[in-house]
């Protein structure tokens, strides 16, 4: 007889993507294995497949003696139906095992509207979601990522965060857990020890008080557990593991390519980035580890197309040693290589046109903000000029599609700015008229705004939010000037970046929300399909909590931040200095230029930062 | 044109047509063997597969046409390199220099697999052997200009049913499988159809073989 699985896989879309089984899956035989982690991602397959720090820890746990790393992505609704319809638990896709039956349930977290996916995944898994309720070493659950930097809003519901970069730390930690389980200890102290363990933060080991007004009145660590918590990093890339064999999906995922990262940080400093700041310092791969990383991909994956992955590619030092040999390799091979965010300057230039050898994709700019007195305040340092030289360039050698992209509810901006941006999409559409070469096809330029969303870490982790109605205002404003035909303006309704507002910099108090919404439906908030604010908004009222105290009161100066327990390496007095330069309209020059001093470089004891 | 004849079974079925394209096109790479590649804006790596399948039937007789680029390697080592490239599910069984011309594709035997959780009711056998007699039976296609009937009798060519154990009954079938085309879980739709109350509580599909006009095997 079929089974279950068997049975519901025809009902539902895209089965291919429940089954496991691809090309470079890891199977391990259950009588070597001593520890068993479901790594979870919270959203669909198609979008944690694509994810690149899942592939480097599914290679390094699955590299460990005794260890099998499992992978779970969360099911699209009509599976999540027919999985509760038939009491079908949630499964593993390379054993097709329960993740109830496992030891460890990790997440990676890098989106704040995936918490919903979070609570949903443990609830279908059939595994209890309060900490408090989950006895014993058994299903003892971790997350890691970028929303870990403040992880406050899911303290009641994950044993213990892995703070930074995960290629070491993950080891000690599932290492550890290896000897919990052979002495049998209590959950107790495996908590108590893990703590000691750089980088880990146990939220059960700190109490947080508030005042009156319902800020934030102390963090008090219990039971020994440290102040602040530092995230990890890794200071060597070159030795630093590296997955060559990764997976190949059987079915098309979003970045269906192979991907190599050429190096870690960022040197700009916008001020509105959390990436920028919480992933420094500047730590660099070399050009001939990377192409014998590339060709070690390239061959064990049958891919072809290739991405050169970073914050800022253009900003890597062996980009042109890297490109020039990996040009010819791709080429003879038929591979594409695409390097995405490249900067609009001279060099960047000269290698797309070396890339279009390959093939032609579009034109993106993220100026962010329409003037340059705005762009000074976020120090977004992307000058009109170039945006419009790379724009003639662009235009004169064949392209006809400009995409754009601006936030809106920046600190200090005004209507001015806002017209700013119309103002600027006039201009790229005359240096199209004055340089295209065929007028025939037209000029598309596509123009996207977003809802700005403070981020803890960022010189404006302390700012305002502006109110939805007055970024809807700012929009139609916006819009009220776009008059060419040539312009599509898309953008988004502000709930879920109001949510997501909440959430980067919420506290403890939110937990109950999440759970709440949960309780009510609300998974897969990232698409559109299921995102359903009412549920959110129900749930906020539920639980009495006002969105506004996160999003449009504005943190103080003073306040005891939610996140101040964690440590990403740059200093708060450095955010706030920027946070004041901000203000002024005062460009902090990248780091290239002179150290800024953001104190990042206090992570690193074996090498100095490459910035 | 070369062509390499495969199964696809287990986990695998559940690829769809264009992904088991895109599967293919990549094992080529892994295998060390350059395909040619299409003209114009996309070029793409030339591999086609004779009769597309549908997601969740099984094969043991899925034909696909390559071209290798400039490369002369004989047809066995092609076929071990690939089959050590291509993931569980999907193995090559054999490789031709040449394949028919694809217009000659006429037939494919089919075996449908009916599970009864409850076990097989009595008479269950029977009807259907009747059902699969009348001069017209009726079935819903989904087509693309919308949904079509289409009498799916004149496309079978023969009919087995037979009781497999207590909760399992066979159909083996040999149906037209181009121009016309009958998907064989049409065979299934039209038991739904005629005879819902010995609907199965589940079908498995596969495809056997395919034949030419003449029904002798087509490679």
């Amino acid at each position: 007889m079929t089974n279950l699985l068997q049975r519901i896989l025809p009902t539902v879309q895209k089965p291919a993507r429940y089954t496991g089984g691809e090309w470079g899956e890891i199977k391990k035989n259950l009588e070597d294995v001593r520890v068993r982690v479901a790594f979870c991602f919270p959203d669909t397959y198609e979008i944690g497949m694509s994810n690149l720090g899942m592939r480097i820890l599914y290679g390094v746990m699955n590299e460990m003696d005794g260890v099998w790393c499992e992978r779970v992505f969360a099911p699209w609704g009509d599976m999540e139906d027919a999985m509760r319809e038939h009491n079908l638990p949630l499964w593993a896709l390379e054993s097709q095992n329960a993740v109830k039956d496992f030891d460890m349930i990790a997440f990676t977290i890098g989106y704040e509207m995936a918490y919903s996916n979070i609570l949903n995944m443990l609830n279908l898994a059939g595994v209890p979601l309060h900490a408090k309720d989950r006895q014993g070493l058994k299903n003892m659950v971790f997350a890691g990522g970028v929303c870990a930097f403040n992880p406050e809003p899911l303290a009641e519901f994950i044993d213990f965060f892995s703070l930074g970069e995960g290629e070491e730390i993950t080891v000690e930690i599932v290492a550890l857990y290896d000897k919990a389980k052979a002495e049998e200890w209590s959950k107790e102290r495996f908590l108590r020890e893990v703590a000691k363990i750089p980088g880990v933060y146990v939220p059960s080991l700190y109490r947080h008080e508030y005042n009156a007004d319902g800020t934030l009145s102390a963090i008090v660590p219990l039971e020994g557990a440290p102040e602040t918590v530092t995230k990890r990093i890794v200071e060597d890339l070159d030795n630093a593991y590296w997955p060559t064999k990764m997976i190949v999906p059987s079915t098309e995922i979003v970045h269906d390519r192979a991907n190599l990262e050429v190096f870690r940080g960022c040197i700009r400093g916008c001020r509105f980035c959390q990436a920028g700041f919480s992933c420094r310092p500047v730590r660099k791969k070399s050009p001939e580890v990377l192409y014998k990383q590339a060709m070690e991909t390239m061959e064990y994956s049958g891919h072809n197309e290739i991405t050169l992955s970073s914050l800022s590619t253009s900003d890597y030092r062996g980009l042109k040693e890297l490109t020039d040999e990996l040009i010819p390799y791709c080429a003879e091979n038929r591979i594409n290589l695409s390097v995405p965010s490249l900067r609009a300057d001279n060099f960047s230039r000269e290698l797309m046109e070396k890339l279009q050898t390959v093939r032609k994709s579009g034109l993106t700019f993220a100026p962010e903000a329409g003037t340059q007195r705005l762009r000074d305040v976020i120090n977004k340092n992307l000058t009109e000029d170039e945006i419009l030289n790379t724009c003639a360039n662009a235009f004169s050698g064949g392209w006809n599609n400009v995409k754009l992209y601006f936030m809106l509810g920046l600190p200090t901006e005004t209507d001015e700015d806002v017209l700013g941006i119309a103002e600027l999409v006039y201009k790229v559409i005359k240096t199209w008229q004055a340089n295209a070469v065929n007028k025939k096809r037209g000029l598309r330029v596509h123009v996207a705004t977003a809802y700005f969303v403070p981020k803890p870490h960022t010189p404006f982790q302390w700012e305002k939010q502006i109110t939805p109605e007055e970024y809807l205002r700012r929009c139609r404003l916006l819009k009220s000037h776009f008059y060419s035909k040539s312009i599509t303006y898309d953008y988004h309704g502000p709930d879920l970046s109001r949510l997501e507002a909440v959430f980067a910099r919420g506290d403890r108090r939110l937990g109950p929300v999440i759970e709440e919404a949960v309780k009510n439906g609300a998974k897969l908030d990232g698409w559109d399909e299921y995102f359903n604010y009412s549920k959110w908004f129900d749930a906020l009222n539920e639980c009495g909590i006002d969105a506004d105290f996160y999003t449009t009161r504005g943190y103080g100066e003073d306040e005891v931040l939610p996140w101040d327990t964690i440590d990403v390496g740059v200093k708060k007095k450095f955010l706030l200095k920027e946070r004041h330069r901000a203000y002024e309209a005062t460009v902090t020059p990248d780091c290239r230029h002179g150290c800024a001093g953001c104190g990042a470089n206090c992570l690193l004891k074996e090498v100095e930062c490459d910035a | 044109m070369p062509r390499l004849l495969f199964e696809k079974k287990g986990n695998a079925v559940w690829i769809s047509h264009l992904d088991l394209m895109r599967l293919f096109q990549r094992a080529f790479k892994r295998a060390g063997l350059p395909l040619t590649h299409t003209q114009g804006f996309n070029p793409r790596p030339s591999v086609s597969i004779a009769l597309p399948l549908s997601v969740g039937v099984e094969s043991g007789c899925e034909l696909l046409d390559f071209d290798l680029d400039g490369v002369i390697i004989p047809c066995k080592d092609i076929m071990e390199r690939l089959n050590c490239a291509l993931t569980d599910g999907v193995r090559v069984l054999d490789v031709y220099e040449n394949g028919a011309k694809i217009k000659h594709l006429s037939y494919l035997d089919c075996c449908l697999t009916l599970e009864y959780d409850r076990g097989v009711a009595a008479g269950t056998v029977e009807n259907m052997k009747a059902l699969f007699c009348r001069d017209e039976v009726i079935v819903e296609k989904k087509g693309k200009n919308g949904i079509v009937e289409q009498n799916i009798i004149p496309m079978i060519r023969n009919l087995t049913v037979e009781q497999a154990g207590e909760k399992e009954v066979k159909i083996h079938a040999r149906v037209c499988c181009q121009n016309p085309s009958l998907n064989p879980m049409q065979l299934s739709a039209a038991i739904d159809k005629y005879l819902p109350e010995v609907k199965p509580d589940f079908v498995r599909c596969c495809r056997v073989e395919v034949y030419d006009e003449q029904e002798n095997v087509f490679r």
